[in-house]
């Protein structure tokens, strides 16, 4: 569900472990309204980190709620009761609705069960100030680049920088490219043109060629459980190292055995899906070595071995106020590491604290 | 839960079509009809068949991606719902269910249930915007936009562009579609320079695109998963007369 319904939904899970009352039937002072309790200046609003690895943390313990104990209430009854249901209704009517869809449930009469998902890259392409990435010409924006992000996406960062890239930087930006370059005519002889043809039609025979006995989905299923498992919520150096090892062996092993069925000459989802998994390998090993360089907790990368006695993310400026720019050195290679320090100077980086 | 599935299974634009019949097993009420066909393909898939196409994306019912006929409804028997937003337990061990794709004329089939609406595209490309010139942050509130015009403007908005009023309207006409995006941005003070013109191009290139005349059967709003009123076809058509009688 959106971020948003954080504002007026208070979140918590039964004090005790295993308690399957209906919610309805738990007593206030049976509650746990752990976000409140732990961070009293800011309670359900603490940013999204913060509240999924305690929405983690408490399920964890055992006390989540729902059929698989993966989940916490969040719960607008003290809403509904201060401001009304039209209020509610016109500031969450789509969502509630949502919600309701989904589940099959009421969220006006009983509170919703959330759970958090990792957001699993907070960067993304390198580009220069003016969007421009290390090709020249080709232009990055929105999300798939890396430049307004933190160590956390924040609530409508996506909207945040698909407007502004789009609204104040690229009309100066392209435009002064377009103006200032001469561009001579390519054909589609060109040799560079050419060897990139024979390359993607080399790759789509070979993925309609391997007739293995698995499905695409099935390989980005288990993937996703690799991923989710060791590069999620709270990750280990330990954790990171297993994932390393087992991504290039499902990787080959997809090579061997996916099938693919159908043409290449026509719509085939099929086969856009195998060479969008394809890609996702190399991602994912991606983003585990560089979750495994980072050896401290930053934002949504939350290393277990680096956090304070009251169990907050433990950052290490000293050595690791860089970006990593991971440079890619061809398939099958190892990236290289760019490190773009951070400069602060005007607002310093200190302890977060929420309580 | 089980079902039996009729599909349209077509290889391409050209190849002629027809309904096959396969069987759902073991299918989660709380799967979404999606997902159930990802059950489906997946079974295909072990036997050697291609699966079925559809089109998705995001699967929360706001990008406008899925869609196809649920017996001869457009998105199913829920009302205000997408297909990927529509769950099994609305429907009944044992339902047979016949899926086709959307069927009109401006919509050719693509493959199986997927079908090619770029004429919406070029319908928006025709006048669905607004072309002032950014510049710097305007400051807020130096644009005032009354609370009520706002909401209608961003109640047309919720339009996701699936296609089913086309789908669903016995004339496949367009203008719940068009009339969301005329109203969306003509209703705010930002779209009136470029309201005339943007009504007579979005009505005309409709036409060019083959769908047919709205006459107010309104099973177009019925169908709607957004629940887009069939006010919006009033404006657009006022909007239209407008600008062709007194617009520059
Ligand atoms: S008006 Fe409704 S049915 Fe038609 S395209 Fe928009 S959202 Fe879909
Ligand atoms: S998949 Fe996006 S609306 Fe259904």
């Amino acid at each position: 569900m959106s971020e948003s319904l954080r504002n007026d939904g208070r979140i918590w899970v039964p004090k005790r472990k295993g308690d399957t009352r209906a919610p309805g039937e738990i007593p206030v002072d049976e509650r746990d309204y752990f976000l409140e309790r732990k961070y009293p200046a800011f309670g359900n609003l603490v940013p999204r980190d913060v509240a999924s690895r305690n929405a983690k943390a408490v399920c964890d313990e055992g006390r989540g709620v729902g059929p698989s104990g993966y989940g916490v209430y969040l719960d607008f009854r003290s809403a509904l009761q201060r401001l009304g249901r039209a209020v509610i209704d016109e500031r969450y009517g789509n969502l509630f609705e949502m919600y309701a869809d989904i589940t099959g449930e009421d969220p006006y009469t009983a509170p919703m069960r959330i759970y958090p998902a990792s957001h699993y890259t907070m960067g993304g392409l390198w580009v220069d100030y003016n969007l421009m990435s290390t090709v020249p010409g080709l232009y990055v924006i929105g999300e798939a680049n890396f430049s307004d992000h933190g160590a956390n996406r924040l609530g409508a960062s996506a909207l945040m920088q698909g407007l502004a890239d789009g609204y104040f930087i690229l009309p100066n930006t392209i435009g002064d490219y377009l103006a200032t370059t001469q561009f001579e005519k390519i054909e589609t002889t060109h040799a560079a043109f050419r060897s990139v043809e024979a390359e993607v039609a080399a790759n789509t025979r070979r993925l309609l060629e391997i007739q293995g006995t698995r499905s695409v989905d099935s390989f980005h299923r288990e993937l996703g459980k690799l991923v989710w498992e060791h590069c999620g919520m709270g990750r280990t150096a330990e954790g990171l190292k297993q994932a390393l090892a087992k991504i290039p062996e499902l990787r080959e092993q997809y090579w061997k055995d996916v099938r693919v069925l159908g043409d290449g000459d026509e719509f085939n989802q099929s086969l856009e899906k195998a060479g969008r998994v394809g890609d996702f390998f190399e991602l994912a090993e991606l983003m585990c070595r560089d979750a495994l360089e980072r050896n401290e907790s930053c934002g949504g990368h939350f290393r277990e071995e680096c956090q304070t006695p009251e169990g907050e993310a433990l950052r290490n400026d000293a050595e690791y106020s860089y970006v990593s720019a991971w440079e890619f050195r061809g398939a099958g290679n190892a990236p290289a590491l760019n490190k773009e320090p951070l400069e602060f100077e005007y607002v310093h980086p200190s302890q977060r604290s929420y309580k | 839960m089980n079902l039996i599935l009729h599909v349209w299974r077509q290889k391409n634009a050209d190849a002629p079509g027809r309904m096959v019949r396969y069987e759902a097993r073991d299918i989660n009420p709380h799967m979404s009809f999606l997902e159930m066909l990802d059950v489906v393909n997946q079974g295909l898939i072990d036997k050697g068949e291609e699966p079925i196409a559809y089109d998705h994306d995001c699967h929360e019912g706001i990008c406008g991606m899925c869609g196809f006929m649920i017996n001869g409804v457009a998105h199913g028997p829920e009302r205000g719902t997408t297909v990927c937003q529509l769950h099994m337990r609305h429907f009944k061990d044992g339902d047979e269910l016949y899926l086709e794709p959307w069927r009109s004329r401006a919509f050719p089939v693509i493959k199986d249930l997927a079908v090619d609406r770029s004429a919406f595209d070029r319908i928006i490309a025709a006048g669905g915007y607004i072309s002032v010139r950014t510049g710097n942050a305007p400051e807020a509130g130096s644009i005032l936009v009354p609370k009520e015009k706002a909401e209608l403007s961003m109640d047309a908005a919720a339009c996701i562009g699936c296609g089913a009023c086309v789908a669903m309207c016995p004339n496949g006409s367009a203008a719940l579609f068009t009339g969301a995006k005329i109203s969306h941005l003509g209703l705010l003070p930002q779209g009136q320079p470029e309201r005339d013109r943007r009504a007579i191009a979005m009505v005309v290139q409709m036409t060019k695109e083959g769908f047919g005349h709205c006459t107010n059967v309104g099973e177009c709003e019925a169908v709607c998963p957004k629940r887009i009123k069939i006010e919006v076809i009033a404006r657009m058509h006022r909007d239209y007369l407008r600008a062709a009688l007194v617009g520059d």
